[in-house]
């Protein structure tokens, strides 16, 4: 690539140089010709062209030293006068040439791809290629940058591009200009790096979203594809070819919703669980059963009349179109009005969903329908993060932000891959088994939203752990996982949710649990309890410490005290004998 | 027609042929290589060199790398030419033009490739 941005300004310099040859060659002919004056004013032969050739070197580079070697004739100097003002045009032309073709924006473009390749192909951790940038996008990759994830970004509006680098990341966030959709952009990006974990799907074009599914799926089938979409149909073929996980934001919204109402403690914790960790947990909002409106039958409208009407609630739809073809009881009109808001009952009605996809609107329709009956339970879909402020002041039960939800999927999919399967677990608990472990997690990091994260004992990612169980064929128990580093005696603040052993799911394993080399486990805590976990998996040192409660000796120590068993300076022999 | 092949096929040619001029003679013979169609052929090198910049095709590359070595040559023939003149003040004895001229036969060669290339371009091209 660095030698088509060569080729590139060759190409662009071609006509300045020949001119600049052109110059060069006339200047040197016409002294050659033009007859000279030796030192007595008698002619003398013209110069040669080596003399020539150094003349003009020095003149047209406006040196300048003066008529050497021997005072020039008036004819020579004629000719000087017209050598001196074409070479001054020959280069000024060429620099401005050059000057020109590097704010050429397609030459910048070319160079900013040539340094994005070259980055990408020294990048030698982990990463992940995020395709759209926008608020969904930049929420990943704020909370991604966070946990020490790279991310590589592929985002088409500039001005997107610009924002990300005004924006405070640890570590440099690599950003390409161009449309995901492209397998090149891909491949640029580094879809088949060794390095690369996953591709996120998540710009806010469906077509788009599928089209890098495809490409990432045939490219590299290896990787983890997470994709957004918002139509059905699309899901289903996403789904079809083998996409590790389709987040559909208005159906996870629905089935959250129609969840809440069914069994609010499932909601509390899977709110827990999902939530941008180290946030202040939100406030309990349980939805109420009964009489539902809804108004809007678009695709989010559709989703919670499906989800809802699962959990046996009685249904109302408001929508404009008098043509739907939907089973579900119908009122024609504007849900901003309050006389088809009467219509549809919202007297009676325990809760309103405003969901159509105009953020006015929706605030209109809460506002509107609220005045008619102060108790209702208000769902708010927002589409724009921009008016966050209006939603914030008028604070509904429960808002819907579909990037805050599609960022906070991906993010579970890629930190902790468990938790989906805990999630599908944890459906089928009780009500009030939720409702404990939720308390304990709240307890545990006080009121804050936990990290979650997942832990593979295998020889990479729990080196001191695996060579103590596998090596050392010592048992251990999982909850010597949970004491503190620093003074063993503490515990940390984090607990196991999931212990998954030989295709075999142990929810909320005990502490007595006796760990196997290969068991992956989900955890959640606080970040700190995190590191100081990390610390004990890591560190053969540190984990002695935390099983024997005895400072490890080091290599050359053991050595010394093993082999010089009566050696003076050896506090610890002496104290064994 | 194409202006800019034009252009491009003459530069080639004239550059072997201005070589070509130089070169034939008695090779010890000051009088029958002169200097002017030293210094033309050189500046037409050039001008053909920089004709062939930014061609990334496999001919172009080619090309490129055969008009580098011809003008190589040339400027190593003029500046055995120059030292010969002015620093060491031999003159053109037999010895330094056979010098000269058979560097410039070594440029010739090269042009020849160049306009092999441009021959066959232009069969190769179907249309």
């Amino acid at each position: 690539m660095n030698a088509s941005v060569f080729f590139l300004a060759l190409r662009r310099m071609r006509a300045p140089l020949i001119v600049l040859i052109v110059i060069y060659a006339l200047s040197t002919l016409g002294l050659t010709l033009i007859p000279g004056i030796d030192a007595a004013g008698q002619p003398a032969p013209p110069m040669s062209f080596f003399h020539a050739f150094y003349f003009v070197s020095y003149t047209a580079s406006t040196i300048g030293f003066g008529e050497l070697p021997g005072a020039f004739s008036e004819a020579q100097r004629m000719w000087v006068t017209v050598v001196i003002f074409l070479s001054v045009i020959g280069w000024s032309y060429s620099i401005i040439s050059l000057l020109a073709l590097v704010q050429d924006r397609g030459f910048q473009q070319v160079l900013l791809t040539a340094r994005f390749i070259r980055r990408i192909g020294q990048l030698g951790e982990p990463f992940y290629i995020l395709c759209g940038c926008g608020e969904t996008g930049l929420l990943i990759a704020r909370a991604l940058d966070h946990d020490g994830i790279r991310v590589v970004t592929i985002e088409r509006s500039e001005a997107r591009i610009q924002e990300l680098e005004l924006e405070d990341f640890a570590a440099d966030i690599l950003a390409l200009c161009a449309d995901a959709a492209q397998p090149q952009h891909l491949l640029m990006a580094g879809l088949k790096h060794r390095s690369c974990r996953g591709v996120l799907a998540i710009t806010d074009d469906d077509a788009a979203n599928l089209a890098v599914a495809i490409a990432s799926r045939l490219i590299n089938p290896r990787l983890m594809i997470v994709a957004r979409v918002a139509s059905p149909s699309i899901e289903a073929n996403m789904m079809s070819f083998g996409t590790h996980y389709v987040v559909n934001h208005f159906e996870k919204f629905a089935d959250y919703l129609a969840q809440a109402i069914h069994s609010p403690n499932w909601y509390r914790l899977v709110d827990l669980l999902t939530g941008l960790p180290g946030q202040k947990v939100s406030e309990r909002h349980d939805p109420p059963a009964g009489d539902w409106v809804i108004c809007g039958y678009g695709r989010f409208g559709q989703a919670v009349v499906r989800n809802l009407e699962r959990q046996g609630m009685s249904l109302t739809v408001i929508d404009p179109d008098p043509n739907l073809s939907s089973s579900v009881h119908h009122i024609v009109g504007q849900g901003t009005e309050a006389e088809p808001l009467r219509r549809a009952g919202i007297e009676t009605a325990v809760g309103i969903v405003a969901g159509s996809d105009h953020d006015t609107n929706n605030l209109s329709i809460a506002m509107t329908a609220k005045e008619l009956n102060p108790d209702l339970f208000v769902v708010l879909r927002q589409n724009r993060m921009a008016n966050q402020v209006l939603f914030d002041a008028y604070d509904a039960d429960f808002t819907m932000v579909p990037s805050k939800i599609v960022a906070r999927e991906c993010l579970a999919l890629i930190t902790s891959p468990l938790l989906s399967r805990f999630f599908g677990l944890l459906r089928c608990w009780p009500d009030a088994r939720a409702a404990a472990l939720a308390g304990q997690l709240e307890a545990l990091c006080g009121r804050r939203v936990p990290l979650v994260w997942g832990v593979k004992l295998n020889a990479a990612e729990a080196p001191a752990v695996h060579q103590w169980l596998m090596m050392e064929q010592k048992p251990m128990t999982l909850g010597r996982l949970r004491h503190d580093p620093a003074a063993r005696a503490e515990t940390l603040p984090l607990m196991p949710l999931l212990l998954l052993r030989d295709g075999r799911d142990h929810e909320q394993p005990a502490d007595e649990m006796l760990l196997q080399p290969g068991d992956q486990l989900l955890f959640a805590g606080t970040r700190t309890a995190k590191l100081a976990q990390n610390l004990v998996l890591d560190n053969r040192n540190v984990l002695d410490y935390v099983l024997t409660g005895q400072d490890a000796q080091g290599w050359l120590w053991r050595l010394l005290s093993r082999s010089d068993p009566a050696g003076g300076v050896d506090m610890r022999g002496r104290r064994m004998r | 027609m194409n202006l800019e092949k034009v252009v491009f096929g003459f530069f080639i040619v004239l550059a072997a042929t201005l070589n070509f001029g130089f070169f034939i003679g008695d090779i010890d013979q000051p009088k029958h290589h002169h200097i002017y169609e030293l210094f033309a052929a050189i500046v037409v090198n050039l001008v053909a060199t920089v004709l062939k910049f930014g061609d990334r095709t496999q001919i172009g590359a080619v090309h490129l790398s055969t008009s580098l070595v011809a003008d190589l040559q040339l400027v190593a023939a003029a500046c055995v030419w120059g030292i010969a003149a002015h620093v060491t003040g031999e003159g053109m004895s037999p010895e330094v033009t056979i010098s000269v001229v058979s560097l410039s036969g070594g440029a010739l060669f090269a042009n020849i490739v160049s306009v092999i290339l441009l021959i066959a371009e232009t069969v190769m091209l179907r249309r």
